[in-house]
């Protein structure tokens, strides 16, 4: 899913050779395996679904070649577009809030001025070790009216005003899902990056007499936009490839979260509940190069705005 | 900067952070006062985090009858814990356990076979010049921004040509490979081992494996402990992978298997079993966990012998 021009500049940047070493195959021994396994579970998959999406399963006579024609019928297809739409509007409106959550976690524990700082940074961290299956497990018997705590803040309020499974309210509950499961593993990213910000430019900003929160935004967000970058790009990954949660809600609320809820899941029934397998391929492959190119967009956008 | 070298840059913030040795972990300037506000605040932050898993603990110790009847977030009138697990190890002859042996054997092959890769590889990238090198590193760093998940699906496709679905390879070798954790531990080897003590290891006349195995690996720990934590946490809960690869029961993983048990209970001939579903729930996520908080204070330790220049 790599262009050639990304990769011209990527191939540059080799570390530099700190010794002078004669060219010879011994490193082979060691980089050998790895690209051995890595053609056969990662660049073979890739070419072969590429070669499936150019044919179709006939009525009569097997399956033929059409050539693009399931990439045509994919841009006609409702179903595919209502899928993209949701996972576009997800991305919007969920990675925001959640990055926002964790830049504020991260900047409050690399403040020093928190009681317990381990305490809060490893509670906090807890939920990323959780898997997503149990994640939308808990969050699910959490939603139900019939045992969980929605039921019980019901009855407190005395109306049905909590609806988690609603049509209106089914995408926030899975961003909520998806935000516990994954704020405390963007934080720990912020706080990487914050942690190796020498201290001597904040002991400088303090002399030349700036608050907190101008060290925030004068020093600390500029040097970590790396990092905010790198998460935006690995949180609109996972938006478009939304799947586990709302496949196990689907249990829960199976009115409301159709088979094509998102497109992951639409890849999945095309191949499992319709046998389409080429129509199947052809949703991964047109995802996964969305994907790509939105992530490459945004980290245009975030270096430009660095060289500004 | 392209993608691929962003992440590269992020790989290496992440991996001197994690295995970072302990003289460089900022100090806390003596005069900066500790805020009760500021700790009130996160505490809500403790909560969102916290509470799910108390109510998991908690609802893990109630019956059907209790689950319904009492309040979500406090006990019920019987304390069912024990009994809850032993029905969640015996229901259908026990194959709750047969899943978590299963999850066991793709975490150590996968997780294990993907952190070998990565180490042995990283470390030719880092340590040897050959021809093709260049090629490897363009290849694998574009790898690190395909997601898993968009290539679940290809990978169904070619493997259930190759006959290889519904077997435990189906689920291992897509796991074996992890292009980030090959990047982390290439850039953390250029300065963890010293080119000089690889000469001095020629001259001694040992074998390129033997100095690797006897000498560099010790020099890698932080680093390879890092890519095992991430391995480790992405095998334990994979889901999307085993769900479509695997179809007999027998081979599930604890996330499959728990997913069928929770939608068991709807449908014709509904056999709700929330209860199971609770407790197996919380004894998966117990050992990773712990595994969690263990290799957490492995790699704050600094186990690094190495020079990890900043």
């Amino acid at each position: 899913m790599t262009t050639a021009s990304t990769l011209a500049p990527a191939a540059s940047r080799v570390p530099p050779q700190k010794r002078r070493t004669r060219r010879d195959w011994r490193g082979w021994a060691f980089v050998g395996p790895f690209m051995i396994v890595f053609l056969a579970v990662l660049v073979a998959p890739v070419i072969y679904a590429l070669v499936l999406t150019l044919f179709r399963q006939q009525l009569v006579g097997g399956t033929g070649f059409v050539g693009l024609g399931n990439y045509i019928t994919l841009l006609q297809d409702e179903k595919f577009w209502e899928a993209l739409f949701r996972v576009t509007l997800f991305l919007v409106v969920q990675v925001p809030i959640m990055l926002a959550l964790s830049l504020c976690a991260a900047l409050a524990i690399d403040s020093a001025r928190l009681h317990g700082t381990g305490f809060f940074r490893i509670a906090i961290f807890l939920p990323y070790a959780v898997p997503g299956v149990v994640a939308a497990l808990i969050w699910g018997f959490m939603y139900g009216n019939q045992f969980g705590l929605t039921g019980s803040i019901n009855d407190l309020l005395g109306a049905q005003i909590l609806q988690p499974f609603s049509s209106q309210w089914v995408l926030a509950s899975i961003g909520n899902i998806v935000t516990w499961e994954f704020l405390g593993y963007n934080m720990l990213i912020f706080y990487a990056a914050l942690k190796v910000i020498p201290t001597e430019l904040y002991e400088a900003a303090e002399i030349d007499g700036a608050g907190q929160f101008r060290i925030i935004s004068g020093i600390k967000i500029p040097a970590i936009r790396g990092a905010l970058v790198i998460a935006t790009i690995f949180s609109i990954i996972g938006s478009f490839q939304l799947f586990n949660e709302p496949n196990l809600l689907k249990a829960l609320a199976p009115n409301v979260i159709s088979s094509y809820f998102t497109p992951n899941m639409y890849a999945y029934n095309l191949s499992f509940a319709g046998q389409q397998f080429n129509y199947s391929a052809t949703v991964a492959i047109v995802m996964g190069v969305i994907t790509a190119a939105i992530a490459y967009i945004v980290q245009l956008r975030g270096s430009r705005q660095e060289g500004r | 900067m392209t993608v691929e070298t962003q992440i590269a840059a992020e790989a290496r913030t992440v991996a001197r952070a994690f295995g970072r040795r302990p003289n460089y972990v900022r100090r806390t300037p003596p005069r900066q006062r500790k805020s009760i506000v500021l700790t009130i605040v996160m505490t809500i932050f403790i909560i969102y985090s916290i509470v799910p898993l108390a109510w998991l603990v908690i609802n893990a110790t109630k019956d059907q009858a209790d689950l319904f009847s009492s309040f979500g977030l406090w006990f019920g009138s019987d304390f069912n814990l024990w009994q809850n697990i032993v029905d969640t190890l015996t229901y259908r002859n026990g194959i709750f356990v047969q899943w978590f042996g299963n999850t066991l054997m793709y975490v150590v092959v996968g997780a294990g076979g993907a952190t070998l890769l990565a180490t042995v590889a990283g470390y030719g990238m880092a340590k040897y010049n050959f021809p093709g090198r260049r090629a490897v590193f363009a290849v694998v760093l574009g790898a690190i921004a395909i997601p898993g998940t968009a290539l679940a699906v290809p990978t169904f496709l070619m493997f259930s040509q190759l006959g290889l679905t519904n077997t435990p390879w189906a689920v291992i070798l897509p796991s074996l490979i992890s292009p980030f954790g090959m990047y982390l531990i290439w850039t953390y080897a250029v300065d963890a081992v010293p080119t000089e003590l690889l000469e001095a290891a020629r001259m001694d006349g040992s074998g390129e494996f033997r100095t690797f195995f006897t000498i560099s690996l010790r020099l890698l720990a932080p680093g390879i402990v890092t890519v095992l934590l991430f391995a480790v946490v992405a095998t334990w809960n994979n889901y999307f992978l085993p769900l479509i690869m695997l179809s007999e029961p027998t081979w599930y993983p604890l996330t499959v298997g728990l997913s069928q048990w929770s939608a068991q209970a709807v449908g014709v001939g509904a056999q709700p079993i929330y209860n199971l579903v609770i407790t197996g729930s919380l004894l998966t996520i117990i050992p990773i966990v712990i595994a969690f908080l263990f290799l957490q204070r492995f790699w704050q330790s600094g186990l690094s012998a190495g020079s990890v220049k900043q």
